[in-house]
């Protein structure tokens, strides 16, 4: 099998535009969560969600006239100008600029959502109501779809090879990347990018997953101390947003032209949970078998693992259940392991959080640290596992492992390890 | 230039993102400033939001340039 290697980076997230500056800020321990400010939240439960901090471009705000034209933003919805400007941060990173028709043809475009242009389906259902079937702009279908990330990003950059979209809930970044490799691998592509975009917190989805339990609604007051994985007061997720996308690449059509390797993708794993929409099955076994897949695939031990960027969505069902699963896969190594969740910094970025995640899990191979999990202050079982507790920990990591689960019981695992020729 | 004239330029410049000095009477939609058969249909819908009439879709496919928008709205006010 070819070999697929990590060449470029990019994203959005609710702790700034790029990738630097937002791992800066996870190793510092800041919170993106906020209370919500753009639209009315006084009748919903869950008042707060980490938001892309939007502004001219200073300080790693948001601008999103720098990555898009102002006529096309109109027409879209904001996961699809996240993904936009993650995917050309990640292709500017790598250096690849495809431009013979070779080149364009092997380089492919793998994002997903999870569930895209919700918001702009809201508004849309709205005007119909409102105004009638004749006010429905053109581009309202366009502009909703989840596989117009790839669409947008291929236009841009003359990218004519695969052209895919993957939507699996919060597997979706996972999955993206993971297929993504796999059609490197298969020789379909000798580029691809891939990765995840979410612009899920407006009225219509805060209520859908109010209803479904799923947000965090004690900590309205506090928001920086609301999503708070694997501590007793959990009580749901913070909503996120944002986008990741990488740059994948065979191996030799890396080192030919000289590109810098971030790291190998060695592993992916998936299963089904086939247990409930959106509880995951109390034993763990779908979270336990697409580990072990992963990890088959990438022919190493379950010992061999330096540090797991967990699923952990500070949900009260769903943290126990992985780490228990995380346990039962590691066995009498789980005192050496590291394993954190990104989440209680940067919320859950559903359809990106697998792909943003996947990213943190690359840069802690490179930086040699785990970045922390913020608000552990009382776990909830006793673990020997390092759960990296409120601050970041600097340790050996030359293989990272990054879960992602979603509704409908849909699970993947990616592994990344240190390259070595 | 009449009010309807300064109206549809306005909108012209704001759904197409093109330099105001190109939006003159006998620029093409499509040929001149550069829109695509979705931007057609949806600066017909500003129009029709503007100026609060209907424009059927074999009348929006008579209006070809910013003069023939013009032309058809005065027409319209008139009637």
């Amino acid at each position: 099998m070819r070999r697929v290697v990590v060449t470029g980076l990019g994203m959005v997230t609710p702790l700034g535009c790029g990738v630097e500056p937002t791992w800066k800020r996870i190793l510092e321990g800041r919170s993106g969560a906020r209370r919500i400010e753009n639209f009315e939240v006084g009748d919903l439960a869950s008042k707060i969600a980490c938001q892309v901090p939007r502004g001219d471009g200073s300080d790693a705000t948001f601008n999103a006239d720098q990555w898009m034209d102002p006529r096309d933003q109109r027409r879209v919805d904001d996961f699809i100008v996240f993904g936009v400007a993650a995917a050309r941060q990640a292709l500017e990173d790598s250096g690849w600029k495809p431009t013979t028709y070779e080149e364009q043809t092997t380089t492919g475009v793998l994002i997903g959502s999870g569930i895209g242009g919700i918001g702009g389906i809201y508004d849309a259902s709205i005007t119909l109501a409102e105004k009638g079937p004749r006010r429905i702009s053109p581009f309202f279908i366009p502009g909703r779809l989840i596989n117009l990330v790839s669409g947008y990003v291929s236009i841009e950059h003359g990218l004519k090879g695969p052209n895919h979209a993957v939507v699996t809930a919060c597997s979706t970044g996972a999955h993206a990347i993971g297929d993504a490799a796999r059609l490197i691998a298969f020789g379909d592509a000798e580029v691809m990018v891939a990765g995840g975009a979410e612009s899920p917190i407006n009225r219509l989805s805060m209520a859908g997953f109010v209803a479904c339990r799923a947000l965090s609604t004690n900590f309205n007051d506090e928001p920086t101390r609301a999503s708070r994985p694997y501590d007793k007061a959990r009580d749901g997720f913070v909503m996120g947003e944002g986008a990741g996308i990488v740059v994948l690449e065979e191996l030799e059509h890396a080192k030919a032209r000289g590109a810098k390797i971030y790291a190998e993708i060695i592993g992916y794993g998936l299963s089904g949970d086939a247990y409930h929409i959106t509880s995951p099955s109390e034993d763990g076994d779908g979270a336990f078998r697409c580990m072990s897949a992963a990890l088959k695939r990438a022919g190493i031990s379950p010992a061999d693992v330096d540090y797991i960027n967990a699923h952990g969505t500070s949900t009260p069902l769903g943290d126990e259940i992985e780490l228990k699963a995380v346990e039962r896969l590691v066995g009498n190594a789980a005192s050496e392991l590291v394993m954190s969740s990104t989440k209680s910094a940067i919320g859950h970025l559903l359809g990106a959080a697998g792909a943003v995640e996947s990213i943190f899990s690359i840069l802690a191979i490179r930086d040699q640290v785990a970045p922390p999990t913020l608000n552990l202050d009382n776990p909830s079982v006793e673990t020997p596992i390092d759960l990296v507790a409120h601050t970041a920990r600097p340790r050996k990591v030359d293989i990272a492992l990054s879960n992602s689960f979603g509704f409908g019981g849909t699970n993947a695992s990616v592994v990344f390890r240190r390259y070595a020729a | 230039m009449s009010d309807i004239a300064a109206r549809v330029k306005k909108i012209v410049i704001e759904h197409l993102g093109v330099e105001p000095e190109k939006v003159i009477e006998s620029a093409n939609f499509i040929d001149d400033l550069g829109a695509d058969s979705l931007d057609t249909v949806e600066l017909v819908m500003a129009f029709e939001e503007e100026f609060s009439v209907e424009i059927p879709d074999d009348a929006a496919e008579t209006i070809r340039t910013v003069g023939d928008a013009v032309s058809f709205l005065e027409k319209k006010a008139a009637a």
